[in-house]
């Protein structure tokens, strides 16, 4: 690459993983009770690799993507914890240097990409004024580089003349896509990319996906609350409840080994496709206020084993955090049952 | 089928116009759609955003007028009833229930008045029972204890026990119909499957014919007896729902059914072929088979005679020149 071309906030340093978070906090709202949509989330992404973020609306899965990409907006703030990516805090970096850290080293594709595009605007003009913001490259030179970007996510590379309006909503979800591979970015965060779509529109989509990634290398943080896409889909699920990590494995183990009961639940309210049908219960209850979440394990109050009849156990659970315990290698678990049989 | 049909649909045609002037283009939203629902039986209807299912809904609940067909309920023709009196006491036996919970309650308003209103508006029961009759509802969608939920305003509700609440609305006027349209693609996942138990409940116990307007096949699968799959307008495949989902017969089911995420394959197993051609709304369609353009199986005929709708197997038919031809006369 040229001289003319800026150089990325964070570059290359290798044997560390890509992105890791550490006991994040992220809160909403000042005074005695703000709401703490993330409370000390741990994970960690490597190179190359699908991470899949999943739980349910409120649950805090889109403020970690924005944490991460530095786009919270008060009354959103960081209140604790840190960002590293490839090594280096992101967290409290100055305006130029995450000018320079958003979509060199990160970029997003967000679930209204619908409305991510500017309707008054040509397509290729918005590429050109994506790619122009870190390099210097004259019109021409985008454009083109726009059209190739379209032709490789599937679409013909004269629409960069073509408005959004002109385009369906999963040309328009593409579009997003190919402008998220523009800087060819490290880490790629979707964010519930697929949901405004039709299941087949969603398929053809997520395997292009898979097909960039083999061809670019880059890593992705799958952010959805359709556990059932990440199993197929991600390399690697962590199952997020009220504002906490609960569950992380690799997804083949998740898929049929779930360990904690909320996530045995979620697996639970999906109805099979093929095979015996047998009645589902999902998970009673709902989600919790995060202004005011349950004490102990957050999920004790939908938990089918958390009953009073067990004295001491119920105690712990309704009193005690329960931690991440690593079960087995790679997976992790926040459960005081999982506690009890590890020890 | 010993019991009459409660609502039927025959030729069910509606045209949107697009834009304006003299020869204006026109959205093929429904086009010759005919089934009927049965008591105590949830009948699935299918399809991708545009291909008209929710306008099928629509015009079920007359909310729009058709451009041609009919509608029957028990029998009589209702498609064109205007007089306030007819058109209460259909919509007394025939109700809706919308997708999204937040907006289909009044947020000024508590439970208990949007249940009292269709209870008095159609004379139910007496004054003096409203009350009761209203916490009888609660109970019956599983929202106890009644009186506290009464009480409360639609912000105070989760997103299920507001769909919960619009159910118990649609129930209020003891209906015989309830059309459902997507009622749980707004819900959190952990609490969707209570609703569709909710709705198998109601169709054992009370023998409401439902129709289950829905994009997601495996929820389909859960709840339903029969399932119709819609395309562009038009509907392509029809039959009880085990035969269907086992041996889909109709291209488009086929694609539909490949596409939904499966957990126990990895990507690399199940690779669908990428669309050409644009989908669904149909926009003054010429002859031919309206899924011919993404079709695989695709032969001369489907570009120039628009299939009809066949029984290829009993009780089970599709609109395709290949799997589901037409016999031979």
């Amino acid at each position: 690459m040229t001289s003319l071309v800026e150089q990325p906030l964070v570059t290359r340093a290798r044997n560390t993983d890509l992105l890791e978070v550490r006991q994040l906090v992220v809160e909403y709202g000042f005074g005695v009770r703000p709401a703490r949509a993330v409370d000390g989330v741990d994970f960690a992404i490597r190179e190359g690799e699908v991470l899949g973020l999943a739980g349910e609306s409120g649950c805090g899965k889109t403020t970690i993507a924005n944490a991460v990409m530095q786009i919270l907006r008060p009354p959103g703030r960081i209140a604790g914890g840190s960002i590293l990516f490839e090594g280096e805090d992101i967290v409290g970096k100055s305006t130029e240097e995450l000018r320079r850290y958003r979509w060199r080293n990160v970029s997003m594709v967000l679930q209204s990409a619908m409305n991510a595009l500017n309707p008054v605007m040509r397509v290729g003009d918005q590429f050109v004024d994506t790619v122009q913001a870190h390099e210097k490259i004259d019109r021409r030179r985008a454009i083109a580089r726009a059209g190739e970007l379209l032709e490789l996510v599937g679409i013909d590379a004269r629409r960069v003349s073509s408005y959004p309006h002109q385009l369906s909503g999963g040309m328009r979800q593409r579009v997003v896509i190919a402008m998220a591979l523009a800087l060819e970015p490290e880490l790629i965060i979707l964010d519930e990319p697929t949901t405004a779509l039709d299941v087949v529109v969603q398929r053809e989509i997520l395997q292009q996906v898979d097909a960039l990634k083999r061809d670019f290398g880059f890593a992705v943080l799958f952010i959805t609350h359709d556990l059932s896409l990440l199993l197929e889909f991600a390399d690697r699920i962590a199952i997020m409840y009220a504002g906490e990590v609960v569950e992380t494995a690799p997804a083949e183990r998740l898929g049929v080994n779930p360990q904690h009961p909320y996530t045995q639940g979620l697996l639970k309210s999906f109805p099979p496709l093929r095979g015996p049908l047998v009645p589902l219960t999902g998970i009673p209850g709902s989600p919790p206020d995060l202004r005011d979440p349950p004490t102990g394990c957050r999920f004790h109050p939908r938990c089918p084993h958390c009953l009073p009849e067990q004295a001491e156990l119920y105690r712990r659970q309704t009193t005690e955090r329960p931690r991440l315990r690593v079960v087995e290698e790679g997976h992790e678990v926040a459960c005081h049952l999982v506690a009890e049989a590890g020890e | 089928m010993t019991a009459a049909a409660p609502l039927e649909v025959r030729s069910l045609t509606k045209r949107f116009p697009l834009g304006s002037g003299i020869r204006r283009p026109q959205v093929h939203a429904v086009d010759d759609v005919s089934f009927e629902l049965r008591p105590g039986t949830i009948t699935a209807l299918v399809g991708e955003s545009g291909s008209g299912k929710s306008t099928v809904a629509r015009l079920l609940a007359h909310l729009y007028e058709p451009t041609a067909g009919k509608v029957l309920f028990e029998g009589n023709d209702v498609t064109h009833v205007r007089k306030r009196r007819d058109v209460l006491r259909y919509r007394s036996q025939v109700q809706i229930i919308f997708q999204d919970p937040f907006g289909s309650l009044n947020p000024v308003k508590t439970v208990r008045h949007h249940l009292e209103r269709p209870v008095r508006i159609h004379h139910i029961v007496p004054s003096h029972e409203v009350e009761q009759r209203v916490h009888e509802l609660l109970r019956r969608v599983g929202l106890v204890p009644p009186e506290d939920i009464a009480a409360k305003y639609p912000h105070e509700l989760s997103g299920g026990q507001r769909q919960r609440v619009a159910i118990a609305r649609a129930l209020a006027v003891e209906p015989k119909v309830v059309l459902a349209d997507e009622p749980i693609s707004m819900l959190d996942v952990s609490i969707r499957i209570g609703v569709l138990n909710l709705m198998s409940r109601l169709k054992e116990e009370h023998g409401i014919a439902f129709l289950y307007v829905t994009h997601d096949l495996a929820s389909a699968r859960y709840v339903a007896d029969d399932i119709l799959v819609m395309y562009a307008g038009q509907i392509v495949e029809h039959g009880p729902i085990e035969g269907v989902l086992s041996n889909p017969l109709h291209p488009y089911t086929r694609l539909l059914l490949a596409a939904v995420p499966d957990p126990t394959t990895k990507t690399e197993g199940q690779q669908i072929a990428l669309a050409r051609g644009q989908s669904s709304a149909a926009v003054d369609p010429a002859a031919g088979c309206r899924f011919r353009e993404r079709c695989p199986l695709a032969i001369d005929i489907c570009s120039s005679v628009t299939p009809e709708l066949v029984e290829a197997q009993p009780h089970h038919s599709a609109r395709c020149h290949v799997t589901a031809p037409a016999p031979a006369t």
